[in-house]
């Protein structure tokens, strides 16, 4: 089951609402994933020099501000920690690769779920809606955003299995299907310098796919390579800095609904997530053919 | 025409509405706004209603119909008319995948494209699409016309019974056991008459006509040991 959702806005002037139309696309697919769900929301990009890093906690009295001054102390950096929820959006002009070697030295217990420029994600256990509301969506602006309802087939219902999956900067991808060869492309992954936090399948398709962005491919070419490479049920919805995309696996096993207006593109599981949105009623609808990718934004 | 507002009455309020009324009502046409996308619209009638479904429907619109003449004016979601008995089911846009699954009779028009596994397994239903039909249409299709005016995707008809396909467009492949067959001058006839029904204007000459080779689902002494 699991129900996947995407909005990608066209229209710059719908950005101050990204929150509030995509919080109840979210919530209608709850029926769909009952068991945890996520989003990664992609706005305020920091400056080239700084990285943005969404933490989570398993632990409701995390000492955030202590986290943060220890950070600065250690690596002589800036940071800067705003709290949400169970999550922080840590931003900080160390560098990327030192700082998670510090959190991981240090705060073995934090998990990095997101990094990158713009991409923030919050995810946890429990109803779509207690999500949407723990992480303050509805009044969140920014460019696109991508969001998962889970129902666990593959793995544990955890806050660390549930989507979205990020394993580069900037790239997250939800998952409605399940793979079948992730066992054997995770050990090739790993060996390749990937780190998976998770035993889930849809965390190999990130790895997969930050492998490829990393080798010089588009995002459009990463999905082709996707195409051939990864194999099971899968329509993918994945994120970029600048990016949307969608995929289905050769067999359109898992459902998919598109919708494209002047000033937005939304994706879906099934309509009714999609239906609230302005203008939805004279959209462009549309099932998205099997085998075949769909970009927005910057992918090629 | 009475409007039903899915939105106050929910899904269940307007099938009720529907199923509830007596034999030889006097309200026949029937308007339900505000679909939303939701799923089941307008499922299991049995009366000769003229229902109008006012933008988008979810997954199963028109399942089980019986009598009723039911037209969506948007995009319907998977399983359309699916197991559909008599009437008839028109979708001005596309079709999500498994369109007219099971239907025994009665008539589906899909305006636009209709996705992967239209008439799956369809049992003496009538489908006209006016576009195109994506992979494994015709699946296991044991009775009734498949009319595709655009073009159809890889494995066409896999595993066909008795049912008749015509395609005015390309075929990208055919499924095991579908063929490719003479168009004779009852066929022309038949397609004329569905295409009419349909109300699309469409060449029946234009159409090739696909069908079971047969081979496949009778009994072969030859394939004993496969069992």
């Amino acid at each position: 089951m699991c129900g996947i959702v995407g909005l990608y806005l066209k229209d710059p002037n719908l950005q101050a609402n990204l929150g509030a139309l995509f919080a109840p696309m979210l919530i209608e697919m709850t029926d769909r994933g009952p068991d945890s769900a996520g989003f990664a929301i992609y706005r305020n990009p920091v400056d080239q020099h700084q990285t943005k890093f969404t933490l989570a906690s398993d632990e409701p009295d995390t000492d955030w501000t202590s986290l943060g001054t220890a950070l600065k102390n250690a690596l002589n950096c800036q940071a800067r920690l705003d709290v949400h929820g169970d999550h922080a959006v840590l931003v900080t002009d160390a560098d990327p690769f030192a700082t998670q070697a510090w959190l991981a030295e240090t705060r073995p217990q934090i998990r990095v779920v997101g990094s990158g420029r713009s991409i923030e994600i919050f995810k946890q256990t429990g109803l779509p809606k207690d999500v949407v509301e723990q992480f303050k969506l509805v009044g969140a602006h920014g460019s696109h955003a991508i969001g998962h309802t889970r129902m666990a087939t593959e793995s544990a219902v955890t806050t660390a299995g549930s989507h979205p999956f990020a394993t580069g900067l900037d790239l997250c991808l939800v998952h409605n299907g399940s793979l079948s060869n992730h066992n054997h492309l995770r050990r090739g992954l790993e060996r390749s310098g990937i780190v998976f936090q998770t035993e889930n399948d849809t965390e190999v398709a990130a790895g997969f796919m930050t492998m490829k962005l990393r080798q010089g491919l588009s995002l459009h070419a990463a999905l082709e390579a996707g195409l051939v490479e990864l194999d099971g049920f899968y329509t993918f919805c994945v994120g970029t800095a600048d990016g949307f995309a969608v995929m289905r696996d050769p067999f359109g096993c898992k459902h998919a609904v598109l919708a494209e207006t002047e000033g937005w593109v939304a994706m879906a599981t099934e309509y009714r997530a999609i239906a609230h949105l302005p203008g939805a009623d004279a959209a462009e609808i549309w099932e998205p053919e099997p085998h075949k990718i769909y970009t927005w934004g910057s992918a090629h | 025409m009475t409007e039903l507002d899915l939105q106050k009455l929910g899904v269940r309020g307007v099938n009720s509405a529907l199923h509830g009324l007596p034999e030889g009502a006097n309200a026949q046409d029937w308007l339900i706004s505000n679909p939303m996308g939701q799923h089941a619209i307008a499922c299991g009638l049995d009366a000769p209603l003229k229902v109008t479904i006012d933008g988008h429907v979810g997954f199963y619109c028109g399942g089980m119909n019986q009598q009723a003449e039911i037209t969506i004016q948007g995009h319907a979601g998977v399983g359309v008319a699916e197991n559909m008995m008599s009437g008839q089911v028109r979708v001005k846009g596309s079709a999500s995948d498994s369109a007219g699954a099971t239907a025994h009779g009665g008539l589906l028009v899909i305006e636009g494209d209709a996705s992967s596994r239209c008439g799956i397994s369809m049992k003496g239903v009538d489908i006209v699409v006016g576009g195109s039909v994506g992979h494994m249409s015709g699946f296991m299709a044991q009775s009734g016309h498949l009319v595709v005016c655009g073009d159809a995707s890889d494995a066409l008809g896999d595993s066909i019974y008795e049912a008749i396909v015509f395609v005015r467009g390309k075929v990208a492949g055919l499924g095991a056991d579908c063929i490719e067959k003479e168009m004779r001058p009852e066929h022309l006839v038949k397609l004329a008459e569905l295409l009419d029904a349909a109300d699309i204007d469409a060449d029946p000459g234009s159409f090739r006509r696909y069908g079971s080779a047969r081979t496949l689902y009778n009994f072969d002494i030859d394939n004993a040991d496969a069992y």
